[in-house]
């Protein structure tokens, strides 16, 4: 495989391994973005101010400052996708990691081809510009202007709630469930941890219905998923 | 829960009787009692009855005598020349008859001996109301030839002045006397009531009685308020005991006194507080382990990682490469994935070692859960040429578990069933009704043999050591396996035949936490010879 000198990206590395941030950075670009590497969770946000990546890669265990906490300073700035870096799959770490703002994991080891294809998910723009303009009950969602009002009040969603409700909002007689959801939004050819979609249903909630707690926009439909509110 | 039918009262009453031994303490004291004064209480009255009757027959016989002896000093006086048996009879009888009434007993006066006549026939005087029958036989027998006084028990029938026959316990005494007007023998019976003594009998039995009652209430409640003070303490010990248990490692026994109870309250304690010690050790111990694996985990998969995506990019470069070369990158990676199989499993197993392991439960359909495995699986399948089945009922089989784990457990049946399958089909069955739900996973390879069937769940174990590592599995999936199920309180089973291949069957409760009785799908399966 030919590296492509074409920078399709930027992407910042967040991580206290020296080897590994140095691996990262060469299978990065061989696939063609440009990266910067932070070894300290306290110079990430400097790092990150300068740099204005396409995407952050973080680690969750970091010297100077927690991941958890950099990536909830960097989603106060900006929706930039943040995908975490983890060694452990299944404890708590990954749920607040997601709660705090990421958009997704890879739990290490990971394979580079799998990295790739979750940084490659989630920096792709590939929908053409289209002149939609579509409504879910009060909201206004504009694709091609990527921005959600309420009685022309934006409401500030990252990239991937903005696709997330997209998605739902798109096809309102439809029922998603939790997988279909990881194919389409987050693009996992297989089924992978549907906590990402319970956490991330709960913050697109927390930013965009009146009560969180009697949604309205997104609604559950019980043991199957998600679907869009009507009317 | 309330249980108001009779054989709920007694099911309640032999409840509490198997559990108080204060209420069996004072059951079987009072039984005892109970039977001690009754055995004393019937001595007592067996005696006084005794003694009561001596005293009386002594009476009765001496007055009876008293009288026979009056009688016959008045034929002494009589005149030798009067031959009128009757009248002299007459004016024998009626004197004796007037003393009797005053003095409270009966006369009859029967005879003569030997004539065979009997006493309610003819010629017999009696005092007024006597049922003369009253004299048994016996006695009449005894006295059908001349013989010496003599008397017995009876029964007196005497007819009251209302047309009532009153009855009751008597002394009859028979003597003969020798009538001068013919010569002849007579017979006098006296029959003397014993009414009175009977009252007095009874006036006793009835002060026994009453003293017996109280005594034993007496006993009762003594044996209560004895066994009271050794069974409060108990019981209070017990209850500390079931918070012990509980898990509340501080609760202690309170100490006072310095009897045996008190020494058993400390003795409890002592042991108690080393439990605790114990208990927090091994806390400790499984909080460091836990830790320690976190820490494993962390540090040996970050170089791992960088390792991993080393190998990558050595394996998509390998046709740059000689080819010695280019074969060690493509060998690089297969034992990478071997090895990040084998480290993830092992890591799987020391957290449930750890006790670590946590469940996040869901409705889960098991029907669906089999069709994703099939399509998981499908390469591996296509690979070895073995057709994977579902055999489904159109309804969900649903059970209150977590998804990811299920789906990891029939997973692993299913790849094992695969290697297995020797080409043949692999079929899994799904059931499920309102208690529990379960899949089986069939195949018709080579089998188990006996006794294999439990050890397959062992940790490292295979069936034959010789035999290939076909498709690379760690020796930790179906340990993996049974400790999921576990976690969910449900049975994970193996069935194998040699030769006729084998099952295994994952039953899971409907809901979780609720406990499994049966699975709706037989372990052996139907098609198996042990069927027939």
């Amino acid at each position: 495989m030919t590296a492509e000198l074409t920078a399709k990206g930027r992407v910042l590395v967040v991580d206290d391994d020296a080897s590994l941030s140095e691996m990262l950075a060469i299978v990065l670009r061989q696939e063609g973005f440009e990266s910067l590497v932070v070894a300290r969770g306290d110079e990430a946000m400097d790092a990150f101010r300068e740099f204005r990546p396409d995407l952050v890669l973080l680690d969750l265990m970091l010297p100077g400052k927690d991941g958890i906490d950099v990536c909830r300073e960097i989603r106060e700035e900006s929706g930039v996708p943040i995908v975490m870096l983890t060694a452990k799959g299944d404890t708590v770490d990954v749920v607040v990691g997601l709660e705090s703002g990421a958009d997704d994991y890879v739990v290490k080891p990971f394979k580079a081809k799998e990295l790739v294809a979750r940084i490659r998910a989630r920096v792709r723009r590939l929908d053409p510009p289209t002149h939609e303009l579509l409504t879910v009950r009060d909201l206004s969602i504009d694709v091609a202007g990527h921005s959600v009002t309420r009685a022309d009040e934006p409401v500030n969603l990252t990239p991937l709630e903005f696709d997330l409700l997209l998605c739902l909002a798109r096809k309102p007689w439809q029922v998603f469930t939790r997988e279909i959801l990881l194919e389409q939004v987050w693009g996992y050819r297989h089924s992978a941890d549907t906590r990402l979609v319970n956490v991330h249903v709960q913050r697109l909630r927390s930013k965009v219905e009146h009560d969180p707690e009697n949604p309205e926009i997104v609604l559950t439909v019980r043991g199957v998923g998600y679907k869009a509110g009507t009317g | 829960m309330a249980d108001s039918t009779p054989t709920g009262a007694l099911r309640r009453g032999l409840t509490f009787w198997r559990r108080s031994i204060q209420a069996r303490v004072v059951a079987s004291t009072v039984l005892l009692s109970a039977v001690v004064v009754a055995a004393v209480g019937w001595l007592l009255i067996q005696q006084t009855q005794e003694g009561l009757l001596k005293n009386r027959v002594e009476t009765v016989v001496a007055e009876a005598a008293n009288e026979t002896a009056d009688v016959n000093s008045q034929l002494a006086r009589a005149p030798g020349t009067d031959n009128d048996a009757g009248t002299q009879l007459r004016d024998l009888f009626e004197p004796i008859e007037d003393r009797g009434a005053a003095r409270g007993f009966a006369v009859v006066l029967a005879g003569p001996v030997g004539s065979g006549v009997p006493l309610d026939g003819g010629g017999t005087r009696s005092s007024a109301g006597l049922d003369v029958t009253s004299v048994p036989g016996s006695l009449q027998d005894h006295f059908a030839s001349p013989a010496d006084p003599a008397w017995t028990y009876t029964q007196i029938r005497m007819d009251q002045e209302n047309g009532e026959v009153r009855e009751g316990a008597g002394i009859v005494v028979g003597s003969q006397i020798e009538l001068k007007a013919d010569g002849e023998l007579y017979t006098l019976y006296y029959l003397f009531s014993l009414d009175e003594d009977a009252e007095t009998l009874s006036l006793v039995s009835r002060a026994l009685l009453t003293a017996a009652v109280s005594l034993l209430v007496l006993v009762a409640g003594l044996t209560w308020l004895v066994t009271r003070q050794v069974v409060t303490p108990i019981r209070l010990a017990r209850r500390v005991a079931e918070r012990l248990a509980a898990g509340e490692l501080q609760e202690r026994v309170r100490v006072t006194g310095e009897d045996d109870l008190a020494r058993l309250a400390t003795s409890f304690n002592q042991m108690a507080s080393s439990l605790q010690k114990q208990i927090r050790q091994l806390e400790e111990l499984s909080r460091v382990q836990r830790r320690f694996v976190s820490d494993v985990s962390h540090e040996l998969r970050t170089p791992l990682t960088t390792v991993r995506m080393a190998g990558d990019v050595l394996y998509d470069g390998r046709r740059d490469f000689d080819p010695a070369t280019s074969r060690a990158a493509e060998l690089l990676q297969t034992e990478l994935d071997r090895f990040e199989t084998l480290l993830a499993d092992l890591l799987e197993i020391s957290r449930f070692d750890a006790g670590a392991a946590q469940l996040d439960t869901d409705d889960v359909n098991l029907v669906d859960v089999a069709h994703r495995v099939v399509n998981m699986t499908r390469a591996l399948a296509d690979q070895r040429s073995v057709a994977v089945l579902v055999r489904a009922p159109g309804r969900p089989c649903l059970a209150e578990a977590d998804v990811r784990r299920v789906e990891r457990i029939v997973r692993n049946l299913v790849t094992n069933a695969i290697d297995h399958a020797e080409s043949r089909d692999v079929v899994i069955r799904v059931e499920g009704d309102e208690s529990a739900a379960a899949i089986a996973v069939r195949d018709y390879g080579v089998g188990l043999a006996p006794g294999e069937s439990a050890m397959v769940f062992n940790r490292f174990w295979r069936a034959d050591p010789a035999r290939a590592r076909t498709s690379g599995g760690t020796g930790l999936g179906l340990s993996i396996s049974l400790e999921d199920t576990h976690l969910h309180g449900g049975w994970l089973q193996a069935w194998g035949r040699p030769g006729e291949g084998a099952q295994f069957r994952l039953t899971l409760p409907r809901r979780a936490g609720g406990q499994l009785r049966q699975s709706p799908i037989p372990l052996v399966p139907v098609d198996s010879q042990e069927m027939v």
